[in-house]
C-alpha cells in the first residue's frame, strides 16, 4: 500500500486534484512524529495552488444573543443559560469597526447576525450598513446572517455583498450532536443559494467538538463537494453555560493535523483560521500558517477577544507572507 | 464584588480561571451588582453597559 503522503504529493501538490474522504482520514491518522511532514506538504500545495498571499478579515456582530436556534457550541443562543445578553449595534459603531478593519490592511469585512434567518427589521440594518459603509470604506463586505430566502439572496447580492458565509458547521454524521433546530440539508439549500446568485461562498466549521476522526474527514469532503471559495476553520472554545461549555478543547497537534488535511482535502480554497485559535494553538498558529492556512480572521471575534491584529501582522510580515491586496469583484 | 466573569462572589472560592480566561473574553457580569451587561465585541475593542452602574471601554 502506497504511503499517503507520496500518494498526495503527485495526487494534491503535482495535479491539484484534492484528496477524498478516504485518503483525508489516513492523513487524520498519521501519527504525531509525521505531523510536520503532513504540514510541510500542505504549505507546498498553498504556496503552489494558491500563492503566498494572505488574506485578511475582520468582523462584527450586528445583533447579538437571542438567537432562538441551538447550536451546542454558541453562547448567542437564547436557548441556554448564557451570560451573553441581547445587543445590536447601530450604523455609526458599523462603520467605525468596518474602517478599524481596513485599517489593518484588511480587505474582507463580514457582519454577522445571532439568527435563525434574518426578518425585515435586520435586513433594513444590512441595507442601510452596506450602503453606509461603501460610502466611507473601501473593503469587501461579506454577511453572515443565517438561513436565507431566494429573494433575500437576490437582495443581498444586489446590495453588492460578495461573499456569503454560512457553516455547515461539522459532518452529516454528527450535525444531530450539535445542532437540533434545522438540518444539515437547511445550510446545505442556503449555501446553494448563495453560489447560484453569484456571491462567493464560504463554508466552513468547528473542529473539535466530540466528532471522531472518521467525521472530521467526511466534513472536509462534505465542504469540497459544495466547492466553498473560503473555509473557515473554527476549533471549540468551551463557552459557559452552553452544552459543550464542559469539554476539553482539542489539541494543537490534532488541530494542525486537520488543518494540513483540510487543505490537502482541498488545494485552491481561501483556508482561513478563525475562532478558537488562541485557545488551542497558541503561538503555534504560526505552524499553521505554515501548514496549509492562507487567510486570517485578525482582531476580535463576535463575543470573545482574539489575538491584537499587530500581532497577526507581525507574524506574517515574519514569514514574508503579504497581506492579499483589495480587489472588488463585484 | 463580583467577578465580572462568572458573575461569582469574589470572596468566595478562587477566581484564577475566570481571570486567565478574561485575557480572550470581555467582561459579562457588573462587579458592583453582579447583573449581566450588555457587551458588545468590535475587531478591536469592547463596551458593556450595566444599566445601574454605567458603561465599560477596553
Amino acid at each position: 500500500m502506497s504511503d499517503i503522503l507520496d500518494v498526495a504529493r503527485t495526487q494534491v501538490l503535482d495535479q491539484g486534484i484534492g484528496l477524498s474522504e478516504e485518503q483525508a482520514l489516513e492523513c487524520l491518522r498519521l501519527p504525531d512524529e509525521r505531523v510536520d511532514e503532513l504540514l510541510d506538504l500542505a504549505h507546498d500545495v498553498r504556496m503552489k495552488w494558491c500563492g503566498d498571499e494572505v488574506e485578511v478579515e475582520g468582523i462584527v456582530s450586528l445583533k447579538t444573543g437571542g438567537c432562538p436556534e441551538d447550536c451546542h457550541f454558541c453562547s448567542q443562543s437564547g436557548v441556554f443559560d448564557s451570560p451573553v445578553r441581547s445587543a445590536w449595534l447601530d450604523i455609526p459603531s458599523l462603520v467605525k469597526a468596518a474602517q478599524e478593519t481596513a485599517q489593518t490592511g484588511a480587505t474582507e469585512f463580514c457582519i454577522v447576525a445571532a439568527v435563525r434567518g434574518p426578518d425585515e427589521r435586520l435586513m433594513a440594518q444590512v441595507r442601510d450598513g452596506v450602503a453606509a459603509i461603501n460610502a466611507v470604506v473601501d473593503i469587501n463586505i461579506a454577511c453572515s446572517l443565517g438561513m436565507l430566502t431566494q429573494a433575500q439572496v437576490d437582495e443581498l447580492a444586489e446590495l453588492g455583498v460578495h461573499r456569503y458565509n454560512h457553516n455547515l458547521e461539522t459532518a452529516r454524521s454528527y450535525f444531530g450532536n450539535v445542532v437540533t433546530t434545522h438540518s444539515f440539508d437547511e445550510r446545505i439549500d442556503t449555501c446553494q443559494m448563495v453560489r447560484k446568485a453569484g456571491m462567493e461562498l464560504c463554508c466552513g466549521g468547528i473542529l473539535g467538538m466530540g466528532e471522531t476522526v472518521e467525521q472530521r474527514a467526511e466534513f472536509a469532503a462534505q465542504l469540497a463537494a459544495l466547492d466553498p471559495d473560503e473555509v473557515p476553520l473554527n476549533f471549540l472554545n468551551p463557552r459557559p453555560g452552553t452544552p459543550f461549555g464542559e469539554q476539553e478543547p482539542m489539541t494543537a497537534v490534532d488541530a494542525l493535523r486537520a488543518v494540513a488535511t483540510f487543505r490537502l482535502v482541498m488545494p485552491r480554497t481561501v483556508l482561513r483560521f478563525a475562532g478558537g485559535r488562541e485557545v488551542t494553538l497558541g503561538d503555534l498558529a504560526e505552524r499553521g500558517v505554515r501548514g496549509g492556512i492562507n487567510a486570517v480572521i485578525v482582531g476580535n471575534y463576535l463575543t470573545t477577544l482574539g489575538r491584537p491584529a499587530d500581532e497577526d501582522l507581525a507574524m506574517l510580515a515574519d514569514l514574508k507572507m503579504p497581506i492579499k491586496a483589495l480587489a472588488k469583484n463585484l | 464584588m463580583f467577578c465580572d466573569r462568572c458573575g461569582g462572589d469574589l470572596a468566595i472560592g478562587t477566581h484564577e480561571g475566570c481571570e486567565a480566561a478574561r485575557h480572550l473574553e470581555p467582561p459579562r457580569y457588573c462587579v458592583h451588582c453582579r447583573r449581566r451587561m450588555v457587551v458588545q465585541v468590535t475587531p478591536t475593542g469592547w463596551t458593556a453597559r450595566c444599566v445601574e452602574h454605567g458603561e465599560l471601554v477596553s
